[in-house]
C-alpha cells in the first residue's frame, strides 16, 4: 500500500492493512469438528445441538451463519465463547483462535478473551442493558476490567465510543439510563460495548431481528463501518438471507446442528449444492413474481432428541434416496473453501440453479 | 417525582381511614367490656354508670365521630383498664418492640440474602437443597414452638440464656431468633427465586460476555436487581414483625406492643386495641410509602415517571 493513495479512496486497502497486522498467517478462528451437546439433568437425554462443525474465518472477513430456529446457530456462538448454559457440554473438536485452542484455555484465560478479543452482540437490545446502571458505566465496564482503566478515563472513553456508534449528544447520553433510549439506540450502545476493547472477532446473534426495518439498515451499515475501521472479523448469525447477501463474504448453512453447506456467498447463492440451501433460497419471496403463494419447505425440522441415523434433512428432501435415510453424508469438499454434506451433491449439482437472490433482495 | 409522592400519600390516607372504621366496628363485636371492669356482683346501675362514664351508651356513629375527632388531634383515648392515655402506654412499649423487630430483621436478612444467593448460584446442587430444607423448616415451624424448644434447650438444659424478661443483650437473643426464623426462610426463598430470574436475563449474559469476573456479575449486575423485591418484602416484614410478635412476646414475656395488644383483647380494652391496630396499620402504610419512594431512588425508571 502506497501512501500516495488519497484517503477517500483507501477504504478497502485500509481494511487490508489492518488485517495484515495479524501475527499468525492462518485463519483468525478455525473450528474443527466441534460438537456441543445438551445433557438432561439425569444424563438420560442428549441433544446434539452442534454436531461436528468445522468452520474458518479470516481476519476482517464476514461469515454468515443461517438456519432455522433450533438449528444450533446460537449454541455455536456460545460454544465459541464457552458461555453455554449449565446443561451444555462441548464434547469434541478444536477451536483455534489466533492459533490457540480455546478449549484448552482455563476459565480465567477465557474470561480475559471475552469482551476483549472476542465480543458478542445479543439479539434483544431492550433486555441486554442492565436497567440500574448508567450507559457510561456499562459501556466503560469492559475497559475498566480488561485494561484496568480508572472510572474517569473509562467514562471519557465511553463518550468516544458512543460517538463512534453515532449516538447524538454523547456527553448527555452517557449519564442517562437504558430506559431513556430507543431500541435502535440501545442496540448501538450494545455495539459500542462490543467494540470497546478493540476485539478481533465480533459475533452478532441476530442483532437486527427486534429492530424495525429502517433502523435495521442503519444498524447494518454501522456494523459494516465499524468492521472496516477496526479490521474486525464478523460472524453474523441470522435467518435473513437478504442480510447475508448484503453483509457476508462467506456463508455456512446449518440444519439440525450440522453445517450442511459452506463457502463463499456468491458461489452458494448462484449454485447451491445442498437441497436444503436450494429450498431456503427458493422460499425467499420475490417481487414481480406471478406466483402469489409463498414457497415453503414441506415438513418440520427433526426432533433433536431422537435423530434418525441418516441425513437429517432426508425426511423433507424431495430427492432423498434409501442411502440418504440409512447413512449420514460426510462433509465433502466441492472446491477450495466450499463444503457440502449431501450424498447427491456431486450428481445433482447441475440441477437448475434455484435462485439468483443476490440481486433480488 | 413530587407528583408521584403526592399520589402515594393520598392512597395512604385512604387506607388508614378504612382501617379505622373496620377496627372500630369489629372490636365492638367482641362483647361488653364493662362486665370485666366491675367487681363481681355489681348492680345494674353501677354497670350503667361505668358505661356512661366510658361513653359506651351513646350511638355507635357518635362514638366513632368522637373517636376520630380526638384521633385527628393525636388523642387515642384512655385505656379502660390502665386508666391512662393509650398513646402513653403505646410509647412505653414501642422501644422494646422495635428493638426486637430490628434484631429479628437483621438476623433474617443476614441469613436470608446470602443463603438465597448461594442457592440460586448453585441451583440444583448441595447448597440449594440444603437451603430448601432450611426454608421448609423455617416456614412450617410456628414461632411459639421454636421459642419453647429454645427455652427448653438454652435455658433449661444448657442454662446459657434467660428464659424470659428483658434488660440485657442475652434476653433478646432467643426472642429475636424465634421471631426472625420464619422471616429468614421467607427472605431466602424470595432472594433465590428473584436471583434465578435475574441470572437468566440478557443483561447478565451480556455482563458475562464482557468478560467480567463472576463475582462482579453476581454482586453488581444480578444482586442489585434481585434485591429490589426482597427489600420490599423486608420493609413490610419489619412492620409485620412489630405487630405479629404477640405470640413470641407472650412466650418470652417480652414487654412490647404485642403483649399490650394481647392484654387489650383479653380485657376488652377497646381504646388500647383500636390504638395498637391503627398505629400498627399506620406503620405498615407508612413503610409501604417509604418503600415506594426508596424504589424511585434505586430505580431510575420509576424516578422519572410522571
Amino acid at each position: 500500500m502506497t501512501s500516495s493513495i488519497p484517503n477517500s479512496a483507501s477504504f478497502k486497502p485500509l481494511a487490508a492493512g489492518h488485517t495484515k497486522a495479524m501475527t499468525t498467517a492462518g485463519p483468525l478462528l478455525e473450528l474443527d469438528g466441534v460438537s456441543t451437546h445438551y445433557v438432561s439433568a439425569q444424563g438420560t437425554r442428549v441433544v446434539p445441538a452442534v454436531d461436528q462443525v468445522s468452520l474458518k474465518i479470516n481476519a476482517g472477513e464476514t461469515l454468515g451463519i443461517v438456519g432455522e430456529s433450533g438449528s444450533g446457530k446460537s449454541t455455536l456462538a456460545l460454544t465459541i465463547l464457552r458461555l453455554l448454559p449449565p446443561a451444555g457440554r462441548i464434547v469434541s473438536g478444536r477451536m483455534l483462535f489466533e492459533g490457540e485452542d480455546l478449549l484448552r484455555k482455563s476459565d480465567l484465560e477465557m474470561r480475559r478473551i471475552r469482551g476483549k478479543r472476542i465480543a458478542m452482540i445479543l439479539q434483544d437490545p431492550m433486555a441486554s442493558l442492565n436497567p440500574l446502571f448508567s450507559i457510561g458505566d456499562q459501556v466503560g465496564e469492559p475497559i475498566r476490567v480488561h485494561e484496568g482503566a480508572t472510572r474517569r478515563s473509562a467514562w471519557s472513553r465511553a463518550i468516544e465510543l458512543l460517538k463512534s456508534v453515532r449516538i447524538p449528544a454523547p456527553e448527555t447520553r452517557v449519564s442517562q439510563f437504558p430506559h431513556e433510549m430507543s431500541g435502535g439506540m440501545r442496540q448501538r450502545i450494545v455495539g459500542a460495548i462490543a467494540i470497546s476493547c478493540g476485539p478481533r472477532l465480533l459475533i452478532a446473534d441476530e442483532p437486527t431481528t427486534s429492530l424495525d426495518l429502517t433502523i435495521q439498515a442503519q444498524y447494518l451499515n454501522l456494523l459494516r463501518d465499524l468492521q472496516r475501521e477496526h479490521g474486525l472479523a464478523l460472524i453474523f448469525i441470522t435467518h435473513n438471507l437478504g442480510i447475508v447477501a448484503k453483509m457476508c463474504d462467506q456463508l455456512a448453512v446449518m440444519y439440525a446442528g450440522r453445517v450442511v453447506e459452506s463457502g463463499p456467498v456468491s458461489r452458494i447463492f448462484n449454485a447451491p449444492a445442498h437441497p436444503y440451501t436450494r429450498a431456503l433460497l427458493n422460499s425467499i419471496p420475490r417481487m414481480g413474481s406471478n406466483n402469489r403463494r409463498l414457497v415453503a419447505i414441506e415438513g418440520q425440522p427433526p426432533d433433536m432428541v431422537s435423530l434418525a441415523p441418516g441425513c437429517s434433512f432426508a425426511a423433507r428432501c424431495p430427492s432423498a434416496t434409501d442411502h440418504c435415510r440409512a447413512e449420514a453424508p460426510p462433509e465433502t469438499r466441492l472446491e477450495a473453501n466450499r463444503t457440502v454434506r449431501c450424498w447427491l451433491a456431486g450428481t445433482e449439482a447441475n440441477l437448475p440453479a434455484a435462485a439468483r437472490v443476490s440481486g433480488a433482495v | 417525582m413530587k407528583s408521584y409522592i403526592a399520589r402515594r400519600l393520598g392512597y395512604s390516607m385512604i387506607s388508614i381511614l378504612l382501617l379505622s372504621v373496620t377496627i372500630f366496628m369489629f372490636v365492638r363485636l367482641t362483647g361488653d367490656p364493662t362486665t370485666l371492669l366491675v367487681e363481681p356482683g355489681a348492680s345494674q346501675s353501677e354497670i350503667e354508670a361505668i358505661r356512661e362514664q366510658l361513653g359506651l351508651d351513646r350511638p355507635i356513629w357518635v362514638q366513632y365521630a368522637t373517636f376520630m375527632a380526638n384521633l385527628s388531634m393525636g388523642d387515642f383515648g384512655q385505656s379502660f383498664y390502665y386508666r391512662m392515655p393509650v398513646s402513653e402506654l403505646y410509647l412505653s412499649r414501642l422501644p422494646n418492640s422495635l428493638l426486637l423487630a430490628a434484631c429479628a430483621m437483621i438476623f433474617s436478612l443476614v441469613i436470608g440474602i446470602p443463603s438465597g444467593v448461594l442457592a440460586a448460584v448453585r441451583v440444583g446442587r448441595f447448597w440449594d437443597k440444603a437451603g430448601k430444607v432450611f426454608a421448609l423448616l423455617g416456614l412450617s415451624m410456628p414461632a411459639f414452638w421454636v421459642g419453647l424448644v429454645m427455652i427448653l434447650f438454652f435455658s433449661v438444659f444448657l442454662e446459657w440464656l434467660p428464659s424470659s424478661g428483658s434488660g440485657t443483650v442475652l434476653h433478646i437473643i432467643m426472642p429475636a431468633f424465634a421471631l426472625g426464623w420464619y422471616f429468614a426462610a421467607a427472605h431466602m426463598r424470595l432472594t433465590r427465586s428473584s436471583m434465578l430470574e435475574v441470572l437468566g436475563s440478557e443483561y447478565v449474559k451480556l455482563a458475562r460476555l464482557k468478560g467480567l469476573p463472576e463475582a462482579i456479575v453476581i454482586a453488581k449486575h444480578a444482586l442489585k436487581n434481585a434485591v429490589i423485591p426482597v427489600l420490599t418484602l423486608a420493609g413490610i416484614n419489619l412492620v409485620v414483625m412489630v405487630n405479629v410478635a404477640v405470640v413470641v412476646e407472650t412466650v418470652f414475656a417480652w414487654p412490647g406492643i404485642g403483649r399490650l395488644l394481647y392484654e387489650g383483647i383479653a380485657f376488652r380494652d377497646f381504646p388500647v386495641v383500636q390504638g395498637v391496630v391503627i398505629l400498627g396499620g399506620g406503620m405498615i402504610v407508612f413503610v409501604n410509602l417509604l418503600i415506594d419512594i426508596l424504589y424511585a431512588v434505586i430505580d431510575p425508571r420509576i424516578r422519572l415517571e410522571r
